[in-house]
């Protein structure tokens, strides 16, 4: 990997607004991703992954903050707030693949339709070549093509999701958002779309935002793991070193609940206390103080900045304690 | 195995409209519904050559007679359709005219006739003609439904009152259809004050009493007007009061559908507002919208009775369904000329229908749940 920034991303914020209700979904994400690699994006639900992973391709618009994303002729443009122009050229280049499979397909259209609609909007092919083109990535993705003139109720869940996936590929994006793309799939089926989503990011060397609640498959597949907690960053590192050694308290209480396929493995489970908090009334101060067995006084009324800690980006004011603490009980 | 393959494929290649269809097929009222209003809207549109006489045309020697009967047999003998002449005569009790069948007279029924003077007409307005779908000889009468009070044919007069009361429904269900889209979808999309103030307006609509407000919209529709014109405003005012149901599927419909993934999908493929709305989120919903209106069919049928039947609508000689109910609204009339009720049950079997072919058509809408 050659560590060439692609997507860096600022201060990304999204506020929800209905009836005087504020809910803050997204609040100062940022992170910078690389081409080729794979970033997991993890966390429990609410958290604002999916948000995240919308925002970034555009398909909801964000509060604040920037999405720069580094392309070769233009240098740096923001993908939020880009001209119509740069947007006519670079809208191709982020695609997300959907969580649910029998949602994002349009039911009025062919198969054949919903995978060459975006050819229609981004380049001037000819009905000819949109043809070729449809038919190469049928191939690619393991589509039968002689199924394309049916429509996506002929098709199982996988089957779906693999339309979704030809779709999002077939104008050769560099960034795919891959919202939850294969929770909504039978496990055997998952393993077929993750190797999917491998071969072709060694091919076309793609960029995957990964989102994911199911915390073995992003261990697998990503190189670097975000950790989200109710909007904010707690926790953004490579992956094999955070699974290793969490820094977050937050982070260990959600590994510890991986579970294993080792029985005499025995696990030291972190149970959190409490629920998760509302997103419209979030606690003062870290948002996780409220079940955190290590706050301090400080925890409670400032919100601890993304800092970095041995090449690792934590969120916490007391960084390290825990895990001393934990050392120390052995 | 073939054969359930071939289907299989079928299905798989199906597309809304054909899967739409495969369900509707199943559902047997509705299919029988369907059959009988192209029936019924075949011999309206033919309706000047299927009825024997025109609107205007009436026979006072002729007032208030009973349905005429039909004879295949004369003295034991097979002659075919016809029948026997007519007689006038004095009930010995109540003294009131009636008739009475004289055998000597046959009249066999003819097709293809040329009709009597005042049965002119003009095919599709265009080519005129007194071609009748069926008739007797000069001095026979055939009544199939019997006569009003001013001897003019019931059967004659259904079938023309049904060119007015079955196309005013469609034309109003157009109007209908273009006021509530319109309004449904600005609510819809756009959001906002544009959807509070769309939805005050409804409500407002919604909470006048019908009919009061239909004798308020007619009372100002001048008495001067020719029948056509009167049609135009009927269908005006009816649309005027129904658009308010459509407007609110459509605006339903146009929120619930912003929020599909396949919608975000779009978008995040690069297509522009307009492809969105006419490629994805108006197609998703036409079915409703079809049903929707099917379903207001029967609501501006009555509508239309109602007008007529409170002398609000059109009036003799222009016939429809209505003004015939309205002729029949004194209590011996529906005593002595029971015939004279006929008209209702076209109206019943028209709406019936309508609600039985709305009923499969909803049940048929959305063939992917």
């Amino acid at each position: 990997m050659d560590n060439k920034v692609i997507l860096e991303i600022k201060n990304l914020s999204k506020v929800y607004e209905s009836k005087g209700i504020r809910v803050k979904a997204l609040t100062d994400v940022t992170l910078t991703v690389n081409q080729g690699e794979t970033v997991g994006i993890v966390g429990e639900s609410g958290c604002g992954k999916t948000t995240l992973g919308r925002c970034v391709a555009r398909g909801i618009e964000a509060t604040s903050g920037q999405v720069l994303f580094h392309t070769e002729e233009d240098g740096v443009i923001d993908f939020l707030k880009a001209t119509k122009a740069q947007m006519k050229k670079y809208r191709r280049d982020i695609q997300m693949i959907f969580q649910d499979p029998y949602a994002s397909l349009d039911p009025r259209m062919t198969v054949f339709d919903i995978i060459s609609e975006p050819l229609r909007y981004n380049t001037k092919m000819n009905k000819r070549q949109i043809e070729q083109a449809a038919d190469r990535i049928a191939e690619q993705v393991g589509l039968n093509k002689a199924y394309l003139r049916r429509y996506p109720h002929a098709f199982s869940g996988g089957q779906r999701q693999r339309i979704g996936i030809a779709r999002s590929l077939i104008l050769q994006p560099k960034v795919i958002v891959c919202d939850e793309a294969v929770s909504a799939l039978d496990v055997s089926i998952q393993a077929q779309i993750i190797n999917l989503l491998e071969d072709l990011q060694k091919e076309y060397n793609l960029t995957y935002l990964f989102i994911s609640h199911a915390l073995s498959v992003v261990k697998h597949i990503s190189d670097r793991v975000l950790v989200m907690y109710l909007g904010r960053v707690v926790e953004f590192g490579e992956t094999d070193a955070l699974f290793e050694n969490p820094m977050h308290p937050y982070t260990k209480a959600l590994l510890s609940a991986v579970p294993q396929p080792d029985p005499d493995v025995t696990m030291k489970r972190v149970v959190l206390q409490g629920e998760v908090p509302s997103p419209a009334a979030p606690p003062s101060g870290c948002h996780f103080h409220p079940r955190c067995a290590y706050k301090t006084e400080r925890c409670t009324q400032e919100a601890p900045p993304l800092e970095e800690h041995d090449g690792r980006f934590v969120a916490c004011w007391n960084c390290g304690v825990c895990s001393a603490k934990e050392k120390g009980a052995e | 195995m073939a054969e359930t393959k071939k289907r299989d494929n079928k299905y798989y290649y199906a597309s809304q409209w054909s899967l739409m269809w495969r369900k509707f097929r199943r559902h047997k009222l509705a299919m029988a519904a369907t059959w009988l209003l192209l029936v019924f809207y075949t011999v309206a549109i033919l309706g000047n050559f299927i009825a024997p006489q025109g609107t205007e045309q009436y026979d006072g020697n002729y007032v208030n007679c009973g349905p005429t009967k039909i004879h295949w047999f004369h003295e034991g003998e097979f002659i075919g359709p016809f029948v026997y002449g007519l007689e006038v005569d004095r009930d010995p009790e109540t003294l009131m005219r009636i008739f009475v069948e004289d055998e000597s007279q046959i009249y066999p029924i003819r097709f293809f006739v040329q009709g009597d003077e005042g049965g002119e007409y003009k095919w599709f307005g265009l080519i005129p003609s007194n071609l009748h779908l069926f008739g007797v000889d000069e001095g026979g009468k055939i009544f199939l439904f019997g006569t009003d009070s001013m001897g003019r044919d019931l059967f004659s007069r259904v079938i023309l009152g049904a060119q007015i009361s079955m196309f005013i429904p469609i034309v109003g269900m157009l109007l209908t259809l273009v006021l509530g889209l319109i309004m449904g979808s600005l609510a819809g999309y756009i959001g906002g004050w544009v959807d509070t103030v769309i939805q005050r307006i409804i409500e407002v609509v919604r909470s006048f009493p019908q009919v009061p407000l239909w004798m308020a919209l007619s009372a100002a529709i001048p008495k001067t007007l020719k029948p056509a014109q009167v049609f135009m405003m009927m269908t005006l005012i009816l649309s005027l009061i129904s658009w308010p149901d459509l407007a609110r599927t459509v605006r339903s419909k146009f929120i619930s559908v912003k929020k599909e993934d396949y919608i975000m999908a779009a978008r995040i493929s690069g297509a522009p507002p307009l492809k969105i709305v006419t490629k994805h989120m108006i197609p998703s919903f036409t079915s409703y919208i079809i049903v929707n209106m099917t379903m207001s069919i029967p609501g501006l049928i009555m509508g239309e009775t109602t007008l007529s039947f409170l002398g609000l609508g059109l009036r003799s000689p222009a016939t429809s369904w209505g003004v015939l109910l309205q002729e029949t609204n004194k209590l011996e009339t529906i005593m002595f000329y029971p015939w004279r009720l006929i008209p209702m049950i076209f109206v019943f079997l028209t709406v019936l229908a309508f609600n039985f072919m709305g009923d499969g058509l909803r049940d048929a809408a959305d063939p992917y749940k």
